[in-house]
């Protein structure tokens, strides 16, 4: 089985986040790139699948900083095949346009499997997997949790509310919104990741004529101001603790 | 063509999701500037009593088997016809496990463009979403002829989408839907966790800011002190150091505790989406401006780790004395 992971880098939200000059986009010059949390889950899971039954992985993502030391990563994971898209413009890769781009890749290499994180936090026209799967002419299940190969088709796990899980048998080949591997992501250490990088190439391929058509026009941005927000309590571990005991009581829970 | 807006009413299991009635809700507010009638969408196989209390203009039903229950594929196709067919102004559906699967496939299917985590639509029309885990607002134009929109919970009470009257029913014909490539096999009841965490007074909740499994002493032990149980969000239960049926928010459980003390949480959307009803939010988030803290009545920017063991101490003391 072909398994294709394609992955994104997203505002780390534990940083400062600002608005840039146009009013309607973040100012990404300061902005610190993570891979989105759901993808580490999809690399994951796909090792999984090829641990238990065999499979040929592949991610691919678009260029940016620190990108290589993410596709290593996988490699040391056991991921086969690195591709990194060259020339995406950020300011134009919504999801409409990522999904197209993606799109042509896999005519190309005919994954049976794409596994995409189920969403990002950051854009606003519709998750990447969905459309890809329209583009391609393939099922699409979201958010699932787990993963298991039958012959032709995958038994996905999805998650409703509360915990309950629907199983899904999906025909290949088909694209998964990935939003938990069956076991959290594995760790690698630093010396496999970095004796893989002086083995594994990644391939480039250029990428033109970006169609961002049929995303949303965001007019602007702005940090929420909320109705209520809270009051911080000052001073020492001591002083809050004593404080909060203050609240507790008052509130008739001790 | 047509200004009315459509809303998909999510069911599972014979029962309609409270998200559907938030949708209802925004909807009327959208109609009200499109000028069009609210028509709730309802698919299934003999479910027109869900349509019972439905606050809408009117209800489209499409009634086949292979719509008894939730797939992707089933509900596309149908709803492509139907979209395609009626042009509505705007179709809204859940951001959720069931919206997320067919609002974008239909986008790339019919060309229309798609605005997801919406939470509230201005009186003049605009959408209004959240990005970035609740820290940033969009905002923007809706346009035409027709906009697919995903909803979040939030700016809508779902009391606004229901009536007590049901509305006239409309059936339509759903496409072919046979040969199909995703089947549900069955429906798998979560694990019974040894404690219903709905039921508590006190939570103790425990985000990805505890660090690792080992600092779980920490709230454990505060727990104890207090009579409080402690829950967590959704990076803690991935990670396997607490079972799921002590997770928080969208995926997991809603709660409703006295007392909510959230311990190294941010506040996305996906968690506060479990916890907007309860009594009273104390945060404790060493970054000043997590979203925890626009639903947080009390928060302090103390380490947790700092923080929780003189709690502990302090309830003790109390308690003793
Ligand atoms: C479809 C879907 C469904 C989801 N369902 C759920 C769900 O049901 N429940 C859920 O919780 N999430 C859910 N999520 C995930 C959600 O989007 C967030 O990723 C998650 O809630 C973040 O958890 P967190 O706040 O613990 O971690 P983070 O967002 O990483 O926040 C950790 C916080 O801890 C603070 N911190 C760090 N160290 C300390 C310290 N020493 N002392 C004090 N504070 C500290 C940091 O400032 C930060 O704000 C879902 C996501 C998706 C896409
Ligand atoms: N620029 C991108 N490059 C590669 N994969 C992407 C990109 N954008 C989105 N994806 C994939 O689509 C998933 C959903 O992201 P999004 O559509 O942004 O919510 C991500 O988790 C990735 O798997």
């Amino acid at each position: 089985m072909k398994i294709a992971v394609p992955i994104k880098f997203v505002p780390d939200l534990v940083e400062e986040l600002n608005i840039d000059s146009s009013g309607a986009a973040l100012d990404t010059s300061w902005l610190r790139l993570i891979i989105n949390e759901f993808d580490d889950h999809a690399i994951e899971q796909a090792i999984l699948l090829k641990e238990r039954g065999g499979a040929e992985v592949t991610i691919i993502c678009a260029e940016g900083d620190g990108v290589d030391d993410i596709l290593f990563n996988a490699a040391a994971k056991g991921a086969d095949q690195l591709v990194k898209l060259m020339g995406s413009d950020a300011a134009m890769m919504n999801s409409h346009a990522t999904a197209r781009v993606l799109a042509d890749f896999f005519k190309e290499i005919q994954p049976d499997l794409i596994l995409t994180g189920v969403q990002a936090h950051n854009d606003l026209d519709g998750s990447v997997g969905a459309l890809l799967a329209e583009y391609l002419g393939m099922p699409y299940v979201g958010y699932v949790a787990g993963v298991t190969a039958a012959s032709g088709s995958v038994i996905a796990r999805k998650e409703y509310p509360g915990g309950i899980i629907g199983e899904m048998e999906v025909k290949l080949p088909a694209v998964l919104g990935i939003q938990a591997a069956e076991q959290p992501p594995r760790y690698v250490a630093y010396s496999k990741i970095n004796q893989v990088s002086k083995t594994v190439k990644i391939e480039e391929r250029a990428i033109s004529d970006l169609d961002s058509s049929g995303g949303a026009t965001v007019g602007r941005m702005f940090k929420p101001e909320p109705a209520q927000r809270a009051e911080i309590i000052e001073g020492s571990p001591e002083e809050v603790a004593d404080r909060m005991v203050g609240i507790f009581k008052e509130l008739g829970v001790m | 063509m047509s200004q009315d807006i459509f809303v998909l009413i999510e069911h599972l299991r014979g029962q309609v999701a409270d998200i559907s009635y938030i949708m209802l809700a925004a909807a009327r507010t959208l109609a009200s500037s499109s000028g069009g009638q609210v028509a709730a969408v309802l698919l299934g196989k003999d479910a027109q009593k869900l349509a019972g209390n439905l606050a809408a203009d009117k209800v489209l039903y499409a009634d086949s088997p292979a719509l008894t229950e939730f797939t992707s594929e089933a509900y596309q196709l149908t709803l492509a016809k139907l979209i395609e067919e009626q042009s509505p102004r705007a179709v809204l559906f859940g951001h959720t496990t069931i919206g997320a699967d067919v609002a974008g496939w239909l986008s790339g299917k019919l060309s229309l463009p798609l605005v997801s985590s919406c939470v509230n639509f201005t009186s003049d029309g605009k959408f209004l979403s959240q990005t970035c885990g609740g820290k940033i607002m969009a905002e923007g134009d809706l346009p035409s002829p027709t906009i697919l929109v995903t909803m979040i919970p939030g700016g809508y009470k779902s009391e606004q989408g229901q009536a007590a009257q049901a509305s006239a029913i409309e059936s339509f014909t759903p496409p072919a839907l046979d040969n199909l490539r995703v089947a549900l096999k069955k429906y798998i009841e979560p694990e019974a966790g040894d404690v219903d965490i709905s039921k508590s007074p006190f939570l103790i909740a425990v985000g990805r800011g505890i660090q690792n499994k080992d600092n779980l002493d920490l709230p454990n032990e505060l727990a104890a002190a207090i009579n409080g149980t402690v829950c967590a969000s959704r990076p803690v239960v991935d990670q396997g150091w607490l079972p799921t049926s002590r997770l928080v928010g969208k995926s997991g459980k809603r709660v409703k505790p006295k007392i909510y003390l959230a311990l190294g949480i941010s506040g996305a959307p996906e968690h506060v989406e479990g916890i907007n009803e309860s009594d009273v939010i104390v945060a404790v988030n060493t970054d000043a401006n997590a979203p925890i803290f626009n639903v947080a009545k009390y928060g302090t920017t103390l380490d947790l780790l700092d923080l929780v063991p003189q709690l502990t101490e302090k309830v003790k003391q109390a308690k003793g004395g």
